[in-house]
């Protein structure tokens, strides 16, 4: 496999304000985020030569890219929208990535919209897939939480124990949310108030699920050796990996429901790509997919930031905490700053993106200096999983 | 001659006190409880339950026919006998046929296949019931829900046919035209006293006489009845008052269960019954019928005796659960099923989704539910067996306590992942379990249910339930 790393840098992003955005259609949110990004690349519309557009709950069947096309009048450039689960919006910046280390493109953009709060309904619905019954009322809670009970047996945790374990992951995540405007949520809670939270899908609760928002976010990408025509400070790729696997890994025999080849392959790419060897020590910061508290534990794992078993100390020592060895999800992640599916890999990758510039909207949450930053989502049921790593220096 | 070679009973995992009915209304309430059928059974599931425990115990082999009888078939036009054949795995040769209308069905299709079954072949009657009383009625406390199935052929059966006698009676009773909901019925003394009683001693008295027996040689008399005085009065009217001659009408732990009842009775005589015994079944019906059994040697029994059953129930107390598991009031809708129906896919799929069959490769031995052309180990292409995972012993592998699929009257759904003994994995929905009981490993065994109904078509498949 190939690489296309510092070969390829982002000179724009754009997030919408991410919740229940009554006052905001799909047009709307993407107008907001297309906006900031133009502006912060210093480019126009006219100057976009391609859009890669990834959205989840539009219709799938008969508007294609319309949602795109009509909202920003975009005209006369191809639009190439993709439905990959939550890691959408990864993927859109992936096939942006793709076209421009290409040659094909000087200047694209990568956009990502969800708009979920029209629906009347708070959450997603139930039941899966193409088959009338196979995957009839489950649900993404209902599924995720398929590892936490795995997770607590295999290494010895109780059930308190473990909901206190995953618990502090809610914690933590609000507290990063209460610095982050642009959020969905903004409280911070306590231990005692995510354990004695309602249930949603046991062992996990309220506080255990991340925020079903509305919300935008965009990039435009152009080559490398560009990039300063455009800005002084410009995001290079390090590192992408992509890893696909079935939605049913159940058909493995072996498949523990703790350790996710999709994960780990994703993952793994990257790091091969971006050169790092020790992510746990080379990364200054990570967005990760915690769609829910189980989720982003796993993560720590399949992606080598702590070892087999290590989160259990890794969370209760607070390493992943802002101001720990690697701060995860300092905005929040998606159970503060919201989860509008197509658009969070895209949202996560702005974090990383004005983190890594030291312009993040509220100065009590920027890294001190950071080198490298990794942004990933991973959808499914789980088996769907997405990795960018980005770098403020070329080379 | 003919006879039966097993019988197996489906109690549904719920009931519910009777008090709890009475009180719901401020009136005054029945002894006992009733059965209840889970959200997720009709009368087709529960007889699938009980078919699947007979074959279980006593063999797939030379079913030749199936016979389905019920008051309360899920469909007015589409036999659900074709539909239980293919959930039970049977081979496509076979003669199926829905028997209806007549709370007597159920025996009616145990004569027939009686009279059908050739020498070397079997047939297996199955019934299931699921009927509706009048909200407030005493039929609502009194009627249960059950699912039975009997097993029958010719040759050496262990319990040995002897004859039977059928009386045909115009009278209406008890009844549902084409646009009932609910049973209808006249005045009671009428019911018992000129339906009941009369033609059912006529039925049996008729057989006695028939076969040159006295009452007193009846070792057990199974005679099912719609009310415990019915069931007090026919034994008197018929002379089979013999101490320990009576057996159980259970409707005081099941409740009436129409055209199931006999069949259901009939399962629990032969968890008892002894070699040398004569067995008395009778069912009443627009008319009534009794036959006669003798016990030459014990026949299969199911692995889960109807005690067993009983024992382990759980007891809703929400009468407005139970009045809308019966459909009869429409609760706030959840969130939206986005689920596409399709009867194409369904019929494509039927090895797996109704047959419940899955794969194994003939390359590498990985087994896999539902079939899959592509082996997940070794990517051989369509080399593979299918194997029945229906029956075969299972253990809760990993679950959560989902609160947000359920239906709004049973709104906690316990997503499950089961290892089979094969080694192969399902993953889906468990029923007729306590959700705080549920443990990693607890034994479990799949059991077909109506998932739901898009498409205006009734969509079956499979779940898992904990071993009662």
């Amino acid at each position: 496999m190939g690489s296309i790393k510092d070969k390829v840098a982002i000179i724009g992003m754009g997030c919408s304000q991410f919740g229940e955005r009554w006052d905001a259609g799909m047009s709307d949110l993407a107008i907001e985020a297309s906006s900031e990004a133009f502006k912060d690349a210093g480019v126009g519309i006219e100057d976009i030569e391609a859009c890669f557009f990834s959205t989840v709950y539009a219709p799938m069947g008969g508007t294609g890219s319309s949602a795109a096309a009509d909202a920003l009048k975009l005209r006369d450039i191809p639009i190439i929208r993709n439905e990959n689960w939550c890691t959408s919006g990864h993927i859109a910046l992936f096939e942006a990535c793709m076209a421009v280390a290409s040659g094909m493109y000087d200047v694209v953009m990568a956009l990502g919209v969800e708009k979920l709060k029209d629906t009347g309904y708070p959450g997603l619905g139930m039941g899966r897939g193409m088959n009338p019954v196979l995957e009839a009322r489950r649900t993404a809670p209902g599924s995720f939480a398929l590892i936490a009970k795995r997770y607590f047996d295999t290494y010895g945790l109780t059930n308190e124990q473990g909901k206190e374990l995953i618990g502090r992951i809610a914690v933590k995540n609000h507290d990063n949310g209460s610095r982050t405007p642009k959020a969905h949520f903004h409280n911070k809670v306590t231990l005692d108030k995510v354990l004695s939270a309602p249930v949603i899908a046991w062992p996990l609760g309220l506080f255990d699920c991340c925020g079903n928002s509305d919300g935008a976010a965009c990039a435009i990408v152009t080559r490398a050796d560009m990039a300063k025509n455009f800005r002084d400070d410009p995001i290079y790729l390090k590192g992408v990996g992509v890893a696909m696997d079935s939605t049913m890994p159940h058909l493995r025999p072996n498949f523990d429901w703790i350790h996710f080849g999709a994960l780990m392959n994703s993952s793994r790419k990257a790091y091969e790509m971006a050169g790092i060897t020790n992510p746990r020590e080379e990364l200054d910061l990570a967005e990760v997919h915690d769609c829910f508290t189980i989720t982003e534990l796993a993560i720590y794992e399949n992606f080598g930031f702590s070892k087999p078993g290590g989160a259990i100390e890794d969370i209760r020592s607070g390493f992943f905490e802002i101001g720990g060895g690697l701060p995860v999800n300092i905005d929040g992640g998606l159970k503060c700053f919201g989860h509008p599916i197509g658009a969070s890999g895209l949202r996560m990758t702005y974090e990383i993106y004005k983190q890594l510039q030291q312009k993040v909207d509220n100065p009590e949450r920027q890294v001190k200096n950071p080198r490298l930053g990794l942004s990933h989502t991973f959808g499914g049921p789980p088996q769907i999983s997405a990795v960018a790593i980005l770098g403020n220096e070329k080379g | 001659m003919a006879g039966i070679f097993s019988a197996a009973a489906h109690i549904p995992y719920l009931k519910m006190e009777r008090k709890a009915i009475g009180g719901a209304w401020e009136r005054g309430s029945l002894a006992g409880c009733r059965s209840v059928a889970g959200s997720d059974e009709d009368s087709l599931t529960m007889a699938a339950e009980a078919a699947g425990a007979c074959l279980e115990a006593a063999g797939r082999e030379a079913v030749r026919g199936l016979y389905f009888a019920s008051t309360t078939a899920p469909y007015k036009e589409k036999a659900s006998a074709a539909m239980l054949a293919t959930v039970l795995d049977l081979d496509s040769a076979m003669e199926t046929l829905d028997l209806g209308n007549s709370l007597r069905s159920g025996l009616s299709a145990l004569k027939l296949a009686l009279d059908t079954a050739a020498d070397g072949g079997k047939v297996l009657v199955a019934s299931g019931e699921k009927r509706l009383a009048y909200p407030r009625s005493d039929q609502e406390q009194l009627f249960g829900d059950a699912g039975a199935a009997v097993l029958v052929g010719g040759g050496d059966a262990p319990v040995a046919y002897l004859g039977g006698y059928a009386v045909s009676d115009e009278i209406t009773d008890v009844w549902r035209t084409q646009e009932d909901t609910y049973v209808q019925s006249w005045e009671g003394r009428f019911v018992t006293g000129e339906g009941y009683l009369r033609v059912t001693a006529q039925a049996i008295k008729g057989l006695l006489s028939q076969t040159g027996l006295k009452p007193e040689d009846i070792n057990k008399a199974t005679i099912p009845a719609p009310d415990p005085r019915s069931a007090m009065g026919i034994l008197k009217k018929t002379g089979l008052t013999e101490a320990g001659q009576a057996v159980d009408s259970m409707l005081e732990q099941v409740g009436f269960c129409g055209a199931a009842h006999p069949l259901v009775m009939l399962a629990a005589v032969l968890e008892q019954a002894q070699p040398g015994e004569k067995i008395l079944l009778a069912a009443y019906g627009d008319g009534a019928q009794a036959l006669l059994f003798e016990v030459k040697a014990q026949p299969v029994l199911p692995a889960v005796s109807l005690a067993q059953q009983l024992e382990n129930r759980r007891a809703i107390n929400s009468y407005a659960r139970f009045l809308s598991f019966n459909g009869l009031v429409e609760p706030q809708p959840g969130e939206p099923f986005r689920l596409v129906p399709s009867a194409t896919v369904t019929w494509r799929e039927r090895d797996s989704l109704l047959r419940c069959r899955g794969s194994k490769c003939q390359a590498c031995g990985t087994a896999a539910f539902p079939i899959q052309r592509i082996c997940d180990n070794c990517r051989s292409v369509d080399q593979f067996e299918t194997v029945r995972l229906s029956g075969m012993a299972g253990e809760v592998f990993t679950f959560s306590r989902d609160n947000l699929a359920g239906r709004p009257d049973d709104p906690v759904v316990v997503q499950t992942v089961v290892q089979m003994e094969n080694g192969a994995r399902f993953y889906g929905l468990m029923t007729d379990a306590d959700p705080t009981q549920v443990e990693l490993g607890t034994p479990v065994r799949l059991t077909l249910r109506r998932m739901h109904d898009l498409g205006g078509f009734h969509n079956y498949f499979w779940k898992c339930r904990p071993v009662r």
